[in-house]
């Protein structure tokens, strides 16, 4: 394990840039019940977000995971590999919520022709409040290795 | 702990197979779907929609976003009877044939996935799920249970696709 990749100018501690979703609601959450057949009343009617003890309907977790490869694979270009994603998803994500996909490296290992890199994931909300938090996997293909 | 919601049926139920199914052969337009929908509204990368562009990358041709499900609205089982509801709080147990907790909410808890090789167009995906644990702790609602269910993914050749270990909360 190195504490830094001076070829891909990557260093543990480093933040990558951030996917952000505004202003989150139906037309977000039922885009992804369309195409993943997830009709679940707590993330379509508010009535059911309250019977289930939250303020409004909520964005299914599975969005959420999206949410997450989608900053890892904007980072890594399509010539890198999600090896792994793990998350809890603790707070909803609630109608009218700014969701911000974050990732910070937390440790790098060079092999042969990729940089590992395993990182903390986390969404937030518009406040910082931490939504989904999370562990990744990713491998990055260095072409000046090859 | 008071109560508890683990039945002695549940507990022998550990470690058996709770589903296994196919996928119809993916299609390039479901990709970019679900593409479209998990980047919405900005447009998704070109590798999950122009065919084109994605002969060019690594992979030789379109592949499908790690979360892709093959499974959505359909399997190879056909659609679902009516009245169905895989999002029920007893879907788990209805799986298994024996008697669900008397819970009234469920909740997505999180989700552990490793990635194999990647869907593309025409794959084939089988899903073999197994029932990992039942935990439960008090929560602010009460008794929680924490339901970890393990799915494997293969295509058609029978390579790897994907491990994914899910966590159910309901109360």
């Amino acid at each position: 394990m190195i504490q830094q990749d001076t070829m891909l100018g990557l260093s543990v501690g480093d933040e990558i840039p951030t996917f952000v979703r505004e202003n989150t609601g139906l037309h977000h959450f039922n885009r992804y019940a369309a195409v993943n057949d997830e009709f679940v009343p707590i993330h379509m009617d508010d009535d059911a977000g309250h019977k289930a003890g939250y303020p409004s309907a909520f964005g299914t977790g599975n969005l959420s995971t999206a949410y997450l490869l989608n900053v890892l694979r904007s980072w890594i270009g399509e010539e890198g590999t999600v090896r792994a994603l793990a998350c809890q998803f603790r707070q909803p994500n609630l109608k009218d919520t700014t969701v911000v996909a974050r990732g910070r490296i937390t440790s790098i290992l060079v092999e042969d022709d990729e940089t590992v890199a395993e990182l903390e994931v986390w969404t937030e909300d518009g406040e910082g409040n931490r939504l989904a938090p999370g562990t990744a996997t990713v491998a990055i293909v260095d072409l000046a290795r090859i | 702990m008071a109560t508890t919601l683990i039945s002695d049926q549940m507990r022998a139920a550990v470690g058996a197979e709770m589903e296994r199914v196919s996928s119809f052969p993916i299609g390039e337009s479901d990709i970019r779907k679900w593409a479209l929908a998990v980047y919405y509204p900005d447009p998704p990368p070109r590798l999950f929609w122009d065919a084109e562009h994605a002969a060019t990358t690594r992979y030789g041709g379109m592949v499908a976003p790690e979360d892709f499900n093959p499974f959505a609205w359909l399997t190879t089982r056909g659609p679902r009877p009516a009245g169905e509801d895989m999002a029920s709080t007893s879907s788990h147990e209805a799986r298994l044939g024996i008697a669900p907790p008397p819970v009234r909410f469920g909740l997505n808890g999180g989700t552990e996935s490793e990635f194999g090789v990647r869907m593309r167009p025409g794959d084939e995906i089988t899903s073999v799920t197994r029932l990992h644990s039942y935990t439960e702790r008090e929560g602010r609602l009460g008794v929680m249970l924490f339901t970890i269910t393990e799915s494997t993914w293969t295509n058609q050749s029978d390579e790897l696709v994907k491990v994914v270990r899910q966590t159910s909360i309901r109360y």
